[in-house]
């Protein structure tokens, strides 16, 4: 139990941070004096956010796969995903593609469409945004990933 | 040497293919593609600082300058301030939205002799634009021939792309664009205005117009490779000293000068929209090379899952063996 905990604090940290470096992306955090409060300076940073992004991203993939394959392998238990686990589990799928995808863009030589480029830009804000307040949702109703 | 790849660059771009190709998503070029990106090669030796390319690119570009809506929508907090060049429109001594090309001048010693050098700038054209692959609304394009520009419809005005530019590029004018659509007083603060090397020109089969007015012929263009060579072989036969070949992971501007860069840079004067000539390591180098932790994250996360589904398999049976007993 101790180390599913642990997994669970490095997931609502990596959540945390993901989505602060996400939204650092965007030039606002410096505008709306959020990146005046102490500790939170880096916002308004963009090569710092977009490193911070960067590696709560492979934190997000390494534990959303710890997840799918404990998911799987313990199928013969008859955990199952609620409703709102297959939502959640939905939308982080789709950030990660687009995310993959906004990664592979950002190699040289790689030119993607430029409604391909905005699509998958405003998919991901959307996606997040969703995913945030589904979060928000199942935190204060007390929703659960999975049932057994 | 342009057609050698590196262990990393194949390392880099073969992750990249693996992910392009599992996604399904086609791309329109691959790394290798970076040669074929057309450049241009600025003989800073040959350049008098006449100023035709100054004019020659105002008057073409003319009809893309922005024409800003008065007065300006007043923005919150008070921190956002506008920024207004619509009464300076013949300021040429440095970029601004209404001036994407200036000439810069240098007081050296060349071979012992005191001389004026002058230095077209404008846009380098990176060839992994950072000013593109971060504006975090896809406003900023690169196009397949390298050309990197920003689309006035869709800019916003963040500045962002100025903010990432090594060399702070862009120059933006408040009032004008969709930010004046969506919500005016929170967010966007105009259009980001910068050289688009006359993509709609090069689409025609015709030449920027900064290369077509030079007097002097201080410029030429074509593809990467053929343009570094040439840059290559009028450095060793003049002496000449190389910037942009790999500056910011390489860029497609390519100056050969009759004085070290480091020189010149420290002649030249910069500051707000007057770029600097240093040394520039490349901006999306260390980002694209935590892509590497990316790949490794769903095996290590797969393995930790078997690990620990085996350990509690094992308590488990023996738990029951226990039972048995």
């Amino acid at each position: 139990m101790k180390r599913n905990k642990n997994v669970y604090y490095l997931y609502l940290l990596t959540i945390i941070f993901i989505s602060l470096s996400g939204g650092g992306q965007m030039p606002i955090f410096k505008r709306y004096y959020i990146a005046d409060i102490p500790g939170l300076g880096w916002l308004a940073r963009f090569y710092i956010t977009h490193y911070v992004h960067y590696i709560c991203a492979a934190l997000i993939i390494g534990i959303t796969s710890y997840a799918a394959a404990g998911y799987l392998l313990s199928a013969k238990n008859k955990l199952n995903l609620t409703v709102s686990g297959y939502l959640r589990s939905a939308l982080i799928a789709g950030l990660i593609a687009t995310g993959i995808l906004l990664v592979i863009r950002n190699f040289e030589g790689y030119i993607f469409s430029h409604n391909l480029i905005i699509f998958l830009d405003l998919s991901h804000l959307a996606l997040v945004m969703l995913f945030l307040f589904t979060s928000l949702y199942c935190f204060l109703f007390k929703k659960k990933w999975t049932a057994s | 040497m342009p057609g050698n790849i590196s262990r990393r660059s194949f390392l880099k771009g073969g992750i990249a293919a693996c992910a392009a190709a599992a996604s399904g998503i086609p791309v329109s070029a691959s790394g290798a593609d970076k040669d074929k990106q057309i450049a241009t090669l600025l003989d800073i030796g040959k350049c008098i600082g006449c100023g035709a390319c100054v004019e020659a690119c105002s008057m073409v570009n003319a009809a893309k300058y922005p024409e800003p809506k008065k007065p300006f929508p007043k923005m919150y907090p008070d921190r956002a301030k506008p920024e207004d060049w619509s009464g300076k429109r013949d300021v040429n001594d440095r970029l601004t939205p209404y001036n994407w090309l200036f000439i810069q001048s240098a007081d050296v010693t060349v071979n012992g002799e005191e001389k004026t050098i002058t230095i077209p700038r404008r846009c380098m054209h990176c060839t992994n634009p950072p000013c593109v692959k971060l504006c975090p609304w896809g406003s900023a394009k690169q196009l397949e021939n390298g050309i990197s520009r920003i689309d006035p419809d869709l800019c916003l005005g963040g500045a962002k792309c100025k903010e990432v530019c090594p060399w702070e590029i862009p120059q933006r004018q408040t009032g004008t664009g969709l930010y004046l659509d969506i919500l005016p007083a929170f967010a966007g603060n105009g259009v980001m205005y910068k050289c688009d090397r006359c993509y709609n020109r090069i689409a025609e089969g015709k030449l920027p117009a900064c290369i077509e007015a030079c007097p002097e012929k201080v410029q030429e263009i074509g593809p990467r490779d053929e343009i570094i060579k040439k840059a290559h072989a009028l450095a060793k036969e003049t002496n000449g000293y190389i910037y942009g070949e790999n500056e910011n992971g390489g860029t497609n501007t390519i100056y050969v000068s009759p004085v070290p860069f480091d020189v010149l840079n420290k002649a030249i004067e910069t500051g707000k929209g007057k770029p600097h000539l240093k040394a520039v390591s490349d901006s999306m180098e260390k980002a694209n090379n935590l892509v590497a932790a990316m790949a490794i994250a769903p095996i290590a996360g797969i393995a930790a899952a078997i690990g620990t589904f085996y350990k509690y398999s094992r308590k488990d049976n023996e738990g029951k063996t226990d039972e048995e007993k």
